[in-house]
């Protein structure tokens, strides 16, 4: 519903002005621990196309989730300015739906009301969504679950619920922070096969933080390479690479190319000791 | 994707371990009054120093409508006096995890009070409000409040940083972040401590009674005590303990109802974990 009363103005617009939907401009943030101040991200500059999936890897602790929370306003840039369909973020951007690693899920609430929770807060009327939030269970395989409370489903299980309370309300942004990092390896693989679908059918833009290599090439149009802390942009590579992705996938040459330019941009950090 | 399995572990289980549960302490409790009666009927023991279970039993039939009369008595003082806990120590809980100059002024103090013995303070009360009930349910009030405030406060401050991200996404503000979040969040915490509370309450009420009062249990043992009558002294313990158990089975009855998500998953943690 918001994305296509977006539609209009993006078509009035230039055609650069109209694809560029995050701004994220030479942001960067500063914490202070223990009475040290401690450089999290580094002159960060990013930006997202309407429809892009877009993966950030790198090292633990380069300021990557920092880089997230601060698209979604919900941690403010001690540098730079973010903005979103030209806006300002100066609070907690709304149109979005964020995932974290953890699930998050609110232990009272059965699978269908966590879901719901996302209508609740925004106040918006439960029974105009009930029948969506049905569908979208649905369409990861947990229809039959509505009425199950979390602690009742596995990790993955768990994850799906997150990643449709996400969805319900069809925000036009998804922040995803390492959503796959807990799961085991082929739930992990599920998971990325079922994000890749729900994105070719809605094509919401996505910013999926990740350390895993595979995943982001898997996954995304651009993968974004960060340094060790301070978080800076190492590098930005391009993924050409057909979708729908199948997993088979990883065994060709073209993905062995992209994850091996990773990899050694990694090593190239000296975050890969091989000897 | 194998969820199912632990509800139904549950179920299985459930039958044996709940007859388990209160077979074992019947049992343990039956073979103590046995051996206490037995050596009480021999004459062993003076029935001065320990009447046995059967004179104990017989005494508060006798005397049951004193008793009762008295159980009424103290009841109405620890109940209020734990409301009075719970309607002071859960807002302030609040106020304590949302106002930092309020933590800083006030949660040092609260305490430095609860390190204070409430017993030598219990006859200040007295005399600031007299020797009727009131005293007695500032006193309950006193020793109660403490574990009610202090759960709150672990309890609101423990909720996991995304669930509160998460709300902030949604445009939640500070008080949605507090009613769909925190609160329900810190709720097993808060029964946590009102089951503390709730002994606590009782032993408030008692020291409330015994330092002065004409009225109530503690009373009763005061003065049953004074006339040598060890087995109505007794009697006063029995019921105060069946007060003090039906008190707390009460919460724990409520806790069940309000918490139901805590209390099934904690089963299945403790499944889990044996």
């Amino acid at each position: 519903m918001r994305s296509s009363s977006s539609v209009a103005p993006r078509l009035a617009a230039t055609a650069a002005e109209a694809e560029s939907f995050v701004d994220i401009r030479n942001i960067g943030k500063t914490f202070v621990a223990r009475g040290r101040e401690l450089q999290a991200v580094d002159g960060v500059t990013l930006d997202l196309k309407q429809g892009e999936f877009v993966a950030v890897v790198g090292p633990s602790g380069c300021g990557k989730s920092t880089l997230m929370m601060m698209v979604a306003g919900l941690v403010p840039p001690s540098d730079g300015e973010i903005t979103i369909k030209g806006e300002k973020v100066t609070r907690p951007y709304t149109d979005v739906g964020v995932i974290f690693q953890r699930d998050a899920l609110l232990e009272w609430r059965t699978v269908l009301n966590n879901v719901l929770l996302q209508i609740d807060v925004r106040g918006l009327k439960r029974a105009n969504y009930e029948k969506a939030a049905r569908t979208l269970l649905a369409r990861v395989g947990l229809g039959g679950f509505e009425n199950y409370y979390p602690w009742e489903l596995s990790g993955g299980m768990r994850q799906r619920v997150a990643l449709c309370r996400g969805l319900i309300h069809d925000p036009s942004l998804l922040l995803l922070d390492e959503p796959f990092g807990a799961l085991d390896a082929l739930t992990r693989e599920q998971m990325n096969l079922d994000l890749q679908r729900i994105w070719l059918e809605d094509r919401k833009t996505m910013l999926f933080i990740t350390h895993s290599i595979w995943e982001a090439v898997f996954l995304a149009d651009r993968v974004v390479v960060m340094t060790p802390r301070p978080g800076r942009i190492a590098t930005i590579i391009d993924i050409t690479l057909q979708r729908p992705r199948r997993l088979a996938i990883r065994e060709t040459q073209d993905f062995g190319g992209y994850a091996a330019m990773i990899r050694e941009q990694f090593q190239a950090f000296g975050l890969l000791n091989e000897n | 994707m194998s969820s199912v399995s632990p509800i139904s572990a549950a179920g299985l289980l459930s039958t044996s371990s709940r007859l388990s549960t209160y077979f074992y302490p019947t049992a343990t409790a039956l073979v103590i009054l046995t051996i206490w009666e037995t050596v009480t009927q021999a004459g062993w023991v003076s029935p001065l120093i320990l009447p046995a279970p059967s004179i104990i039993i017989s005494t508060m039939v006798e005397q049951m409508s004193l008793l009762l009369q008295m159980a009424g008595v103290t009841a109405l003082e620890f109940l209020l006096g734990f409301a009075l806990s719970v309607a002071v120590g859960i807002p302030l809980g609040a106020l304590v995890v949302y106002s930092r100059p309020i933590e800083l002024a006030i949660y040092p103090l609260i305490v430095a009070f609860q390190t204070m013995p409430k017993a030598a303070v219990a006859p200040i009360f007295i005399v600031w409000l007299g020797t009727g009930i009131s005293s007695k349910v500032l006193i309950a009030f006193a020793i109660a409040f403490f574990p009610v405030l202090v759960d709150t406060v672990v309890g609101l401050r423990s909720a996991l940083p995304e669930t509160i991200h998460l709300v902030r996404s949604m445009g939640g503000s500070s008080f949605q972040v507090f009613w769909y979040v925190r609160f329900p969040n810190a709720l097993p915490a808060i029964f946590a401590g009102l089951k503390v509370a709730s002994t606590l309450a009782v032993v408030g009420a008692i020291v409330g009674e015994f330092v002065s009062s004409d009225r109530g249990l503690g009373y009763l043992v005061l003065v049953a005590n004074g006339q040598l009558e060890t087995p109505l002294v007794f009697a006063c313990v029995v019921m105060l303990t069946i007060l003090g158990v039906v008190f707390y089975f009460l919460i724990e009855l409520i806790e069940k109802f309000v918490v139901r998500w805590h209390v099934a998953a904690r089963q299945i943690e403790g499944l889990v974990n044996h």
